[in-house]
């Protein structure tokens, strides 16, 4: 049963198999079983959980079901749910019970999913390593001294180790593919407004985006349908009407074009890493596709202008976290300053502070210009860049990240390190694109990840793209679990 | 030495949006604390903003209004400081890109010459919450239902050099903005409310002095005190060889002086950045179109009007064009009485005199215009004398029912039947011999003004009902019969 995609759990519910009551009964055995090696979620909700799928299996009866009802997902713990601790990684929110749902919790909700809990992450998602949670770091299923990548890495690991069938994530440089690389999952990071940003605590708001992270590219098709979609309460969501993810899943992929970013290839790349890469896209040659190199020239840069504008942007969205009306308030503050500085300061861990500091300092009159400014030249820059490649090919593929998993503890003490392990994934959410992670060969029984990166809006390509290799090779079937680790 | 103030204006109108500029919650003044704040408002974890258009089309309306130029592409941004009842830590408004971009204004001055007054820019922002300190021993109290109540910041270049001429700026745009139906103007409650920055400098220099600050002034009285105490403190100043501090200052009306809340130096470093939850506001000359075309009659165009058409003076004109509704309300007595002058006159005067002692405004008047047209009616056919109308009047202020009634009620008709009012005169007469006599004793030019004393008999005797024409016609007659 655990080892089931969620395509396959919803034919086992409409066929009888098992009720939403069992599955979920199982899934929350299995959770109370094994998280304790892996420490993937923060919160499970096992009376709300089963009191959803009760409610699944008599709207099934019904006669009522939908291609969600019943199906139990997890949710990475920046969704706001209604009735339920949303604390976002950090010590500022632990005592935080959401008044409301997020636009996405509510699409699950009204789909009839089941919702297992809520996932570990970094600190406001400010992490690639799940090492920044409040709730402590999060182990990487396929190694237990490894990371699983952040900032949504208990959703990640909780996907890999089968403690849920699928979950949500969050992406603002590459956290939902980052960690589903280096757990060896499926993620899909929507075209910027794609996913409603409501009830989504901010970190980025020009950069954040909403995603599924699943076994297979056909579950996050799966969930996009749900997920998707406009939303007025988002004044950046996309005006759109909704479409089907699944539509195209198995179209041929004969003549697609696919583009090699020369920039993504570099002699520094990690040779395993460029290996099963290299072994991926030999693969879509043998589907049809040819490959051409193109060049991305302004990848460099997309670095240092990300980390301007995200703190800069996580600086102004982070203030209303003040100990005034919710969340951590210190021991009895003497004064109003007194009150604000002990509150952050004891409510915010090391990496937020880092990055309200470097956000705080690129807005400060007399930076303005020569940061914050100059940062948003280059995103304007490296968007051209994708856009004028994007016009020569269908999609460009390279590696999701520079690296496999690495030992928890190797990349704290340098946050410049930690955050190369973004180099390319970054990119993306400065242009706002659309970019997958699937899973495409392992090094060292660690996973490795091929990216994909489509055009804006074309989510059902790339979900296309992916499935087609999914339907060609095993990757996204090896399971920690049945491996043994 | 001479000098001369400079002095700049920014006016910050409540727009009269039913819901705030970023969420729905309501904005109505007065409800219990907290009780029209939304998580939005609140700024719950995950909130977003939603931007109010009917915020947007306010605003156009009144960069219209003043012939500015309108911004196509206007930009909202983050005013990043941390404040209790700033719930974001930021506040919404626009920087760089503002709606609203230079326009103009005509104020009149006292010779009567008009003064032509710019204004640099108009741009839509959020109201902050409210801190309440002195409720609860030890602490503050948060409300945060004016919190993302729309706001039209309105400034004005440094054109106006006195108090006079700031007071003639901030009433004419009050005037604009309670025309417009944009904001209600009622500068108690904070709906209207004016920083005042002032610099002086020797009359000939062309460089300013330094400026201060003066914040949150909410009424035209005070900000002609503020300004003129605040130019009176920096001449001083300057003149016993001290330096003016660049600050912003509090006005304190009960004490009517300013003093200083913070020097420059404590001054914030704001971080302004683009904000990224809202996308730029873009609007084509389609819509401005709609707006201009859907603009009521501005307060400069029915004061000249109201002159032309109805042979009003100036100040009158000027009195019942300043605010839409008192407009309206003199437009219709005017055309159900028939007769304007005579509808100015009670507006101005027993209508504004019952108002004022009752601290009412116009919307508020138990005496409807429709109802105030048909008593005028009523004393234009001589049905009531002037004085019943006021009896009249005060009836139906009181509730009594609508003019004709009451004049049948009280028995207020005129008496215009002249056998019954020569009836009442000859009584007088015959029962006031000493002052027939002294009436017969006077110079003939004096007796004009001791016919006074019979008038009031006869009115006395008809209970104020008797045609007064009639009366002292019949009375002059009759009396001077007597001396021949």
């Amino acid at each position: 049963m655990f080892e089931k995609t969620l395509a396959e759990l919803a034919q086992g519910l409409n066929n009888g198999d098992y009720s939403s009551v069992e599955l979920t009964d199982a899934y929350l055995n299995r959770i109370k079983a094994e998280d304790g090696q892996y420490n993937s979620y923060i919160t499970v909700t096992e009376e709300q959980a089963l009191a959803q799928a009760k409610a699944a299996d008599e709207t099934r009866a019904a006669g009522n079901a939908g291609p969600f009802t019943g199906l139990p997902i997890a949710h990475k713990d920046i969704f706001c749910t209604e009735g339920v601790r949303t604390s976002c990684g950090s010590r500022m929110l632990d005592n935080f019970i959401s008044p409301y749902n997020a636009t996405v919790i509510e699409k699950f909700n009204q789909a009839g999913a089941v919702s297992l809990g809520k996932t570990n992450m970094d600190e406001f998602a400010m992490g690639s390593s799940n090492e920044s949670s409040f709730y402590g770091a999060v182990k990487n299923p396929w190694n237990t001294e490894c990371v699983p990548g952040g900032s949504s890495g208990g959703s990640a690991a909780a996907v890999a180790a089968r403690l849920a069938p699928a979950a949500t994530g969050t992406d603002t440089g590459g956290s939902i593919r980052q960690p589903a690389a280096l757990c060896g999952i499926t993620g899909l990071k929507p075209t910027y407004g794609r996913v409603s940003r409501f009830g989504m605590i901010a970190f980025a708001s020009s950069l954040d985006q909403g995603g599924p992270m699943t076994r297979s590219a056909e579950d996050a098709a799966m969930m996009m349908n749900v997920m998707g979609g406009f939303d007025g309460r988002d004044s950046t969501s996309l005006q759109m009407d909704s479409e089907d993810y699944c539509a195209d899943l198995s179209k041929p992929l004969d003549g697609l074009k696919i583009g090699l970013p020369k920039e993504y290839f570099s002699d520094d790349l990690n040779p395993a890493i460029a290996q099963q890469v290299q072994a991926a896209i030999k693969e879509y040659e043998a589907l049809g596709a040819t490959t051409q190199e193109i060049s991305l020239p302004n990848t460099a840069l997309a670095v240092p202008a990300y980390y301007i504008i995200a703190p800069a942007e996580a600086s102004s969205n982070l203030s209303r976290f003040d100990g005034v009306r919710y969340g951590y308030r210190c021991e009895s503050p003497v004064d109003l300053e007194d009150l604000y500085k002990r509150s952050r300061g004891e409510g915010f861990g090391a990496e937020v502070k880092r990055r309200i500091m470097v956000g705080t300092y690129a807005l400060s009159e007399g930076f303005y210009d020569a940061y914050y400014k100059k940062a948003q030249q280059i995103r304007r820059l490296i968007k051209q860049d994708f856009v004028d490649a994007l016009s020569q090919v269908d999609v460009i593929m390279g590696p999701t990240t520079p690296h496999p998993a690495f030992k928890i503890g190797e990349k704290t003490s340098d946050p410049i390190d930690m955050y190369m392990e973004d180099i390319f994934t970054l990119s993306l959410n400065l242009a706002g694109l659309p970019g997958m992670s699937v899973p495409c060969g392992q090094t060292n029984g660690l996973p490795v990840g091929l990216q994909i990166i489509g055009n804006y809006f074309a989510e059902r390509q790339l979900l296309n793209v992916a499935h087609r290799f999914q339907q060609a090779t095993d990757w996204h079937h090896l399971s920690p679990v049945s491996a043994g680790k | 030495m001479e000098w001369e103030a400079v002095i700049g204006l920014e006016i910050h109108a409540q727009l009269a949006t039913k819901s705030k500029i970023f969420s729905g919650a309501s904005t109505a003044f007065g409800a219990a604390p907290n009780t029209q704040a939304c998580a939005v408002d609140l700024a719950l974890p995950g909130t977003l903003p939603v931007f109010n258009g009917e915020a947007l089309r306010m605003a156009v309306m009144f960069g219209v209004a003043i012939d500015a130029e309108i911004g196509r592409k206007s930009v909202f941004d983050r005013k990043n400081y941390f404040y209790p009842d700033l719930p974001k830590g930021y506040q919404t408004s626009q920087l760089f890109h503002p709606i609203v971009g230079p326009g103009h204004v005509d104020i009149e001055l006292k010779d009567g010459t008009h003064k032509r007054i710019g204004v640099t820019r108009a741009h839509l922002e959020e109201d902050a919450g409210k801190s309440l300190h002195d409720q609860f021993p030890g602490m503050s109290g948060i409300d945060l239902n004016r919190a993302g109540t729309p706001l039209l910041e309105i400034v004005s270049e440094p054109d106006l050099r006195s108090a006079e001429e700031a007071v003639a700026y901030v009433k004419k745009l009050h005037a604009i903005v309670t025309t417009l139906g944009i904001c209600d103007g009622d500068m108690s409650q904070g709906s209207f409310r004016c920083d005042c920055n002032v610099s002086v400098r020797p009359k000939g220099q062309e460089e300013f002095g330094t400026r201060t600050e003066t914040k949150n002034i909410n009424s035209f009285r005070f900000i002609e005190k503020a300004i003129k105490g605040e130019i009176e403190r920096q001449i001083d100043l300057i003149e016993d060889g001290g330096r003016v501090e660049q600050a912003t200052r509090l006005y304190d009306a009960e004490k009517d002086e300013t003093r200083s809340m913070r020097s420059k130096e404590e001054a914030n470093d704001y971080r302004y950045f683009p904000c990224p939850d809202l996308l730029p506001i873009v609007i084509n000359d389609d819509y401005i179109d709609q707006v201009r075309d859907s603009l009521p009659e501005l307060p400069d165009a029915r004061h000249a009007r109201f002159m032309e058409q109805f042979g009003l003076g100036d100040y009158d004109a000027g009195v019942l064009s300043a605010y839409r509704n008192l407009a309206d309300y003199f437009e219709t007595v005017a055309q159900v009485g028939g007769d304007a002058k005579l509808a100015a006159n009670w507006v101005m005067g027993e209508l504004s005199k019952f108002l004022n002692s009752n601290d009412l405004d116009i919307d508020d008047s138990p005496v409807k215009a429709e109802a105030l047209g048909q008593l005028l009616l009523r004393l234009k056919d001589d049905t009531i004398n002037g004085n019943a109308a006021k009896q009249v009047f005060e009836a139906m202020w009181n509730g009594e029912g609508d003019a004709d009634q009451i004049i049948e009620a009280k028995g207020l008709k005129q008496v215009t039947d002249s056998g019954a009012i020569e009836a009442m005169v000859d009584e007088v007469i015959a029962n006031a011999t000493p002052q027939v006599e002294q009436y017969k004793a006077a110079e003939p030019e004096k007796r004009g003004k001791m016919l006074g004393f019979f008038m009031g008999q006869v009115m006395k005797a008809s209970k104020g009902t008797a045609n007064p024409g009639q009366v002292n016609k019949l009375l002059k007659g009759k009396l001077d019969a007597l001396c021949d």
